[in-house]
């Protein structure tokens, strides 16, 4: 089994800290093989940001993605640029809030609002990463939740952890609200 | 414990379990991480961080901190590292040892920030001026950083020379999930035995595992970038000249079958591939997509030490082979030294890539 992911937005939506805490979810509390890399620009806020994660039962040789299984979207820009490297039996997930010109027919795609539904409900835009991944354990189940709870205690700090655990259930939930 | 770490933090880890306590830098992206980590980490073990204004004064203020009795690094990426130049040959020339990291970013000058390159290989080589040896590593994964970075400051504080850990933005910034070791072999320098009075710094009795005293021990110590004596002071005399310059040659000459550190699979095949870091993991993804396909073998060679250049085991390695591909970011700068080490009898062919992004399985897979 060889699942190649991507995740992609703009910068400062908190696309690679979403993307360490899924390699850590399933490379350290499910003891895959995992690699992890991005990709960005030389600005550090507002450029295209993305980032690829590669889980599997065997060593990992190559770390880019080539045929993509998941894809998550954060933003137009990066929708357009990147749903070509989606496999045909890929699955899509995309943030309705931003991305809202797409025409879904051909593709498995779960479309939610996830940073809208993150200023609703928790306050604040920034958690719309960590909802997008309790959205991706519940559809995709490339992880359990509980791996990534135990990812997001030890990446998160105390203070900010129970908020976190929130948004990740609220997206485990996502199709419920 | 099982943890999920980038390149870059595990060679930071690695730097501090073999015994790094002085790291002097200015931050650079792809190689940051490793500064953030030495700026957190350090105070708590005693050790220091400074940012220095610049990378120049970064790579002297390394260089007096080891010559005052600390194991010292610094890390940088092209523009920083061709800043360092400088110092480097000046630590070659004093036999000051420390740990450089070049993390390899597109260039030259500003580059590509953000995008993988190996094209800094002959800069390692030949950056600084004048006859000198030197020792580069280069890692291909995040265990392989920590190990080479602990074996690179070990060899640098044996033979007393600077080293030089290469590594790339894709191996500094990739995350995988590994267990490192609590504890590591540390080379310590052995202290000196002899009185001030008797004491030479570049005593001639031995090259490398040398006595050394530091500055503020109370001895005479006399560290110079001009050609010097075994007191440290200057000279004009050819015959001591071309013995200091022959005792820089032979730290590395006599050492480089323990420093020579290769991996190997298939060889006896007639197609050989040829890589190091990043390129490494691409040739080795399409060994295994050409073997699996075309029911043969496919002969792979990674260089985890690219200085000294390992030419014996290189031509013996390829004995039977008859065609050899060099896979790396650049315009073509190892092959030119493995086309030099191996019979002129094999074909070579290179497989370069250098507009910031990393060579696939399937460039290669077309030249087989």
């Amino acid at each position: 089994m060889r699942k190649e992911i991507r995740i992609a937005g703009t910068g400062g939506q908190g696309i690679i800290f979403a993307a360490i805490v899924l390699a850590e979810a399933a490379g350290i509390y499910e003891n895959k093989y995992v690699t992890q890399i991005q990709s960005y620009g030389p600005e550090a806020r507002g450029g295209a940001s993305k980032a690829d994660i590669i889980i599997s039962d065997q060593p990992i040789y190559f770390p880019q993605t080539q045929e993509l299984d998941i894809l998550v979207c954060l933003s137009q820009q990066s929708l357009d640029e990147y749903v070509k490297k989606l496999k045909e039996k890929g699955t899509l997930f995309i943030d309705s809030y931003y991305c809202k010109n797409f025409n879904k027919e051909k593709i498995k795609t779960y479309a939610f609002p996830f940073s809208l539904v993150a200023k609703e409900k928790l306050g604040r835009e920034l958690f719309a990463n960590i909802i997008l991944l309790g959205s991706l354990a519940r559809f995709t189940k490339i992880v359990s939740i509980e791996s990534l709870k135990k990812a997001i205690s030890h990446r998160v700090a105390p203070q900010f952890l129970a908020i976190n655990e929130k948004a990740l259930m609220l997206g485990y939930e996502i199709d419920q609200l | 414990m099982r943890q999920l770490l980038s390149g870059n933090e595990a060679t930071a880890i690695g730097a501090i379990k073999a015994g790094i306590r002085f790291f002097a830098g200015y931050p650079i992206t792809p190689s940051t991480e490793i500064a953030e980590y030495m700026a957190r980490e350090l105070p708590k073990i005693g050790g220091v961080f400074i940012q220095m204004e610049d990378e120049i004064a970064s790579i002297n203020a390394v260089i007096g901190a080891s010559a005052s009795g600390m194991k010292a690094m610094t890390a940088t990426s092209g523009p920083g590292f061709s800043l360092m130049q400088e110092g480097i040959g000046y630590a070659c020339m004093a036999e000051i040892p420390c740990l450089i990291v070049n993390v390899q970013r597109g260039g030259p000058a500003t580059g590509l920030p953000t995008k993988p390159s190996q094209s800094d290989v002959m800069q390692t080589r030949w950056g600084t001026h004048g006859d000198h040896p030197i020792v580069v590593f280069y890692p291909y994964n995040v265990l392989e950083s920590f190990y080479l970075t602990v074996k690179a400051i070990n060899t640098a504080y044996f033979l007393r020379v600077p080293v030089i850990l290469l590594t790339d933005e894709i191996i500094a910034h990739m995350r995988e999930a590994v267990e490192l070791p609590e504890e590591v072999e540390i080379y310590q320098p052995k202290r000196k035995k002899k009185s001030p009075e008797e004491f030479l710094y570049y005593s001639e009795e031995t090259i490398y595992d040398s006595e050394v005293a530091y500055f503020g021990e109370g001895y005479r110590i006399h560290i110079s970038g001009l050609t010097h004596r075994e007191d440290g002071f200057p000279t004009n005399k050819p015959e001591v000249i071309k013995r200091k310059l022959d005792r820089l040659k032979r730290k590395i000459e006599d050492n480089k079958e323990k420093l020579w550190d290769l991996e190997y699979q298939d060889i006896g095949a007639e197609v050989c591939l040829i890589s190091y870091g990043i390129s490494a993991r691409t040739a080795l993804e399409a060994k295994y997509i050409f073997e699996k396909e075309e029911k043969r073998a496919l002969g792979y060679i990674r260089l985890k030490t690219i200085w000294p250049f390992p030419d014996k085991p290189l031509r013996a390695l390829l004995k039977s082979a008859k065609k050899v591909i060099v896979v790396e970011m650049n315009q073509g700068q190892l092959i030119n030294e493995i086309e030099r080490a191996i019979s002129p009898e094999i074909e070579i062919i290179g497989v370069q890539r250098y507009d910031g992004e990393i060579i696939t399985p399937e460039e290669i897979l077309a030249v087989i």
